[in-house]
């Protein structure tokens, strides 16, 4: 008590004047390097308690999103055997097997290259899983968080191969990743001498570690496992290699027993970001409804947006550019009368797909097929104003 | 005149297939032969080596019983046999005797991500091994059967004729409601 008075009555012998602390405008943060978000930002990733966290994923908060790109630093992620700490400086990339000339690139020799840049999506194939259950997940990130949309830059994978020189037999592809399970999927050559891209830039930078640095696959439109991270050897082969991750996983189990194989494409899927489960309105009156479309087939050409429980709907604005097989924004202006009621989207893609209800899914694979769920998801909005899973 | 057109025809051909930009080196051949682990169904790929379910036991109890359990049966990780004849059942069970098409996937799995914490460590004769004692545990192979480059590719996975090709799109109509509970 005494030494406390005393100390206060030191301090305030250092100041002749002491000043008004309201009138001061104090000197924000110097300068730095490289940028983090505000303090006052929290969004996450959702990172599971789980025994192997190096085999596990995390998904991206699509509930706090705005736009069309997820940043780097939440972008989903899904790793087999943990993110692999790799110096460019020693990663090469190997294309041999059914070519005319095998190569060995170092990082800086691929990206003499000519580069493009390209808006696209990745989703894991299990995204939505939870959405075959009655109830689904109880927000965004938990139900659709498996999934991301970034700008990638890097080379054509139809260059590369195209300097290997593709022999006639090469039918396939396997992409093998340099983490320590050496990650590997098959892909038909159709597709990588199409829109493959080998990409070392994300949204403006490197790679991020967790999505591949210093190289990986994005494979548009198709499921997430394909885009092979930490890419360092592509070897070309006359038959598939039926890798576990293309036998065992990212089959889907029909009603018969039998099971679908190579259900590479990602059908069309969207999802109301805001109003959104765990969030609540503050209130009647004017909300904009935003939420996100996207698929693995093209373009989004329409959302609708019904917010009386699928009675009607109304066809949404979308955010342009749209992108093919990339996020695609959706907004519609809406005024809340305060009463319960339920809102949810419905896509349809540059094919004429629309996305289709869970019933309709079961109705045509059962209920044991895991992967590739992409029905509608229903948001219930109480009357205070609390979202929930409907 | 007729040389004269296959002499062209060859140029075109060649200037064809020249690489554009010239950028890369060829890989050596140790390269090739240390970065090529591929496993291809047919066999192609396969190392020397070989093993019995005997000698797989005692890599299996070493090795992999920790997280898949006694006996292959499921521990903190899945079993590895059990679940023939539930995959049209609503509670299929899927495991390499259930479930995967190919033996050599077991091999190629094995030696390139297991065991978890440390991919790698085990010889190639002590995958082979491995990977007959788990086909032997589902009843694919007899006790004696011994598993190399030769007679892993000839081994009839139970499932191997139940995968079948993408149909989607398999949905995509507008249909009336949101979903039933």
């Amino acid at each position: 008590m005494k030494l406390g008075a005393s100390l206060g009555a030191a301090l305030t012998g250092c100041q002749t004047k002491p000043p008004v602390e309201e009138e001061v405008n104090r000197l924000g943060k110097p300068i730095r390097g490289y940028g983090e978000r505000s303090p006052y930002e929290t969004s996450q990733r959702l990172v599971p308690e789980i025994r192997t966290p190096e085999a596990a994923s995390t998904r991206t908060p699509l509930q706090d999103s705005c736009g069309i790109i997820t940043p780097s630093s939440l972008h989903f992620e899904r790793h087999h055997s943990g993110v692999p700490n790799i110096n460019p400086a020693e990663h090469r990339l190997m294309i041999h097997g059914l070519v005319d000339r095998p190569l060995v690139l170092t990082m800086p020799e691929i990206k003499r290259l000519p580069s493009v840049s390209r808006i696209h999506f990745v989703e894991c194939a299990g995204n939505g899983r939870s959405e075959w259950s009655p109830k689904g997940a109880t927000d965004a990130r938990q139900s659709h968080g498996l999934a991301s949309c970034s700008e990638w830059t890097g080379v054509r994978l139809s260059l590369l191969l195209a300097e290997a020189g593709v022999k006639k037999e090469a039918k396939w592809l396997i992409a093998e990743g340099d983490d320590p399970c050496k990650m590997q999927r098959s892909i038909p050559i159709t597709k990588a001498l199409d829109d493959i891209l080998v990409a070392y830039g994300q949204n403006g930078e490197a790679l991020r570690p967790e999505q591949g640095y210093p190289l990986r696959l994005v494979v548009p439109g198709w499921e997430g496992n394909i885009n092979v991270k930490w890419l360092h050897r592509i070897n070309l082969v006359d038959q598939a290699a039926m890798t576990k991750d293309e036998t065992s996983k990212y089959t889907e189990l029909l009603a018969d027993g039998t099971a679908r194989i190579f259900t590479f494409e990602m059908d069309a899927k969207s999802i109301v970001t805001y109003p959104s489960g765990g969030q609540k309105l503050d209130g009647k009156g004017f909300h904009e409804i935003t939420g996100l479309a996207w698929s693995g087939r093209g373009r989004i050409e329409r959302v609708e947006v019904s917010t009386d429980g699928g009675k009607t709907w109304t066809t949404a604005q979308l955010q342009e550019p749209r992108h093919s097989k990339a996020f695609t924004r959706f907004r519609l202006p809406w005024t809340w009368d305060g009463a319960e009621t339920q809102i949810v989207s419905r896509c349809t893609d540059e094919t004429g797909y629309t996305q289709p209800t869970r019933d309709d899914l079961i109705a045509v694979r059962g209920k044991n097929s895991d992967y590739h769920n992409n029905a509608i998801k229903p948001w219930l909005i109480a009357a205070d104003g609390s979202v929930t899973n409907a | 005149m007729r040389n004269w057109l296959t002499l062209l025809f060859a140029c075109g051909l060649a200037v064809a297939q020249s690489p554009k930009y010239g950028i890369g080196r060829p890989p050596t051949a140790d390269e090739v032969k240390r970065g090529d682990i591929t496993v291809l169904p047919d066999g192609t790929g396969l190392p020397e080596g070989g093993g019995t379910p005997a000698e797989g036991k005692l890599v299996y109890e070493r090795r992999c019983q920790r997280c898949h359990g006694a006996g292959a049966k499921g521990g903190d990780e899945v079993a590895l046999v059990g679940g023939q004849g539930t995959l049209n059942t609503p509670k299929p069970v899927k495991t390499v005797g259930s479930y995967w098409p190919h033996a050599t996937t077991v091999f190629d799995y094995t030696r390139r991500a297991m065991p978890f914490k440390e991919p790698g460590i085990l010889t190639n004769d002590q995958v082979y091994a491995v990977t007959a004692y788990i086909l032997h545990l589902n009843g694919i192979i007899a006790e004696a059967d011994r598993m190399d480059a030769t007679t892993l590719p000839k081994v009839k996975m139970p499932n191997r004729d139940g995968f079948v090709k993408d149909t989607r799109p398999d949905t995509g109509k507008k249909t009336r409601g949101l979903r039933t509970h």
